[in-house]
């Protein structure tokens, strides 16, 4: 039911997540953000089982700030996901994270990427990916309007037509979305797409 | 007195524990080191004798982050330091994992002292030789401490501080000179304080300096 996608455009990287944190039938919260800021310049956005989720996500975001203060510059994209990748490695034949991630991120030098890495510890570099029921629909739609470049307008217009199709379409699909981005200025929020809000109760 | 320094295990008859007195002489042999801790800025500064001029003195890291508003500076053996700093810097991200909090700067002073007690109790260990010069913001409130720690594991709160070579004198003229300041007038007295001791002989003394404002935010990846 959690949908994660995302794609690389002209000089960012954007990540989409579902907002919804689900137990069984019942609907915890619809604003969870599963879109994590790794550091200055990175993003992850992770799928899966929910304890797992965040232990493993923040383990990794406090690894990387280790590895910056120790070595005084931080870690590239790529050094990032492959240690996420090692790491997922290590624990898949003991006792594996049912986690998947999508890592995006911009270094100076070779500009944005996007990786995907499942919870069986595949690593790829690819410039759109998505994970869960949504994927279906979501990759299905980047493929037909995606191309390499995009700037963030048509970007963006591009993951409004993904979040349109997985509402329509998917049976349970999720009500709020939130948006990602990460360019030179930095990993930042863009937006959320909301159809249901948490209302406050309002007292007797 | 020869046989109660050998093994850092054994006190002395009259309650000395040598190892840790010696490792004290380390640290007075070491480079100068000066905290002073101002109204909303902290300032730590070392001497750096350029004594060696095919060095490349930019890969001497002698003031270091420990976190996002940690820094500390030591004086005394510096492979050491090394050492106690790498454990500081993991125990620094393991508080913020396991309790989602950056630590203070009490804590994790706290905690290298620990470390340091730890080594004059062991046995086959000898101590660190080192004392350490731990400046930083209290995450929440933004209120500025300096702390020192020795390689006998004590610890304590100071306004202002040094170690290392001469460090008596820096005190002295810490002690007269001290008021409470802010911004460039602690770093002023910081200067001063560390020029009561360095030769002006040396031009090409440096002085390192970190200063700290109250920030919080993500290290930054370019």
């Amino acid at each position: 039911m959690e949908c994660v996608f995302g794609l690389v455009g002209d000089g960012f990287a954007i990540l989409v997540a579902d907002t919804s944190a689900v137990h069984s039938i019942l609907v915890h919260k619809s604003n969870e953000d599963k879109i994590m800021v790794l550091d200055s310049h990175k993003l992850i956005a992770a799928s899966g089982e929910p304890g797992d989720r965040v232990q493993f996500t923040e383990f990794i975001q406090k690894n990387v700030s280790l590895y910056q203060f120790r070595n005084g510059i931080p870690l590239t994209t790529a050094a990032a996901a492959n240690f996420t990748r090692g790491e997922l490695a290590t624990a898949l034949r003991k006792s594996p994270y049912m986690v998947n991630i999508l890592l995006a991120g911009y270094d100076k030098e070779t500009g944005p990427s996007l990786y995907y890495i499942d919870y069986i510890a595949t690593l790829h570099k690819v410039d759109k990916a998505a994970f869960g029921y949504g994927s279906y629909f979501s990759l299905s739609m980047m493929d037909r309007h995606f191309h390499s470049g995009m700037s963030v307008e048509e970007a963006v217009d591009l993951v409004d037509k993904c979040i349109l199709e997985i509402r329509s379409r998917l049976v349970v699909a999720p009500p709020n979305f939130v948006i990602k981005i990460v360019d030179k200025d930095g990993a930042r929020e863009y937006a959320w797409r909301e159809s249901v809000k948490d209302t406050p109760v309002s007292s007797a | 007195m020869a046989r109660y320094d050998r093994a850092i295990t054994v006190f002395s008859p009259d309650g000395h524990l040598f190892q840790v007195e010696y490792a004290l002489e380390a640290v007075r042999k070491g480079n100068a080191a000066v905290g002073v801790r101002g109204t909303d800025t902290i300032v730590l500064g070392v001497e750096k004798k350029s004594t060696v001029k095919l060095q490349d003195s930019r890969s001497v890291r002698k003031i270091v982050s420990l976190d996002n508003h940690i820094a500390l500076a030591c004086a005394g053996l510096k492979a050491d330091a090394r050492v106690l700093i790498n454990r500081a810097r993991i125990e620094c991200q393991s508080h913020r994992l396991t309790v989602e909090d950056p630590v203070t700067v009490e804590y994790i002073t706290r905690y290298i002292a620990g470390l340091q007690q730890k080594y004059t109790q062991s046995g086959g260990v000898r101590p660190f030789g080192l004392s350490t010069l731990i400046v930083g913001f209290d995450p929440y409130t933004g209120v500025p401490s300096l702390y020192q720690t020795d390689p006998s594991g004590t610890f304590s709160a100071w306004k202002a501080n040094a170690t290392g070579r001469n460090s008596n004198s820096m005190r002295e003229f810490l002690e007269k000179n001290y008021k409470e300041t802010s911004g460039q007038e602690t770093i002023k007295l910081a200067i001063r304080a560390l020029l009561e001791v360095c030769s002006f002989l040396y031009f090409r003394m440096s002085l390192g300096m970190v200063i700290t404002k109250y920030y919080e935010h993500l290290y930054y990846s370019r």
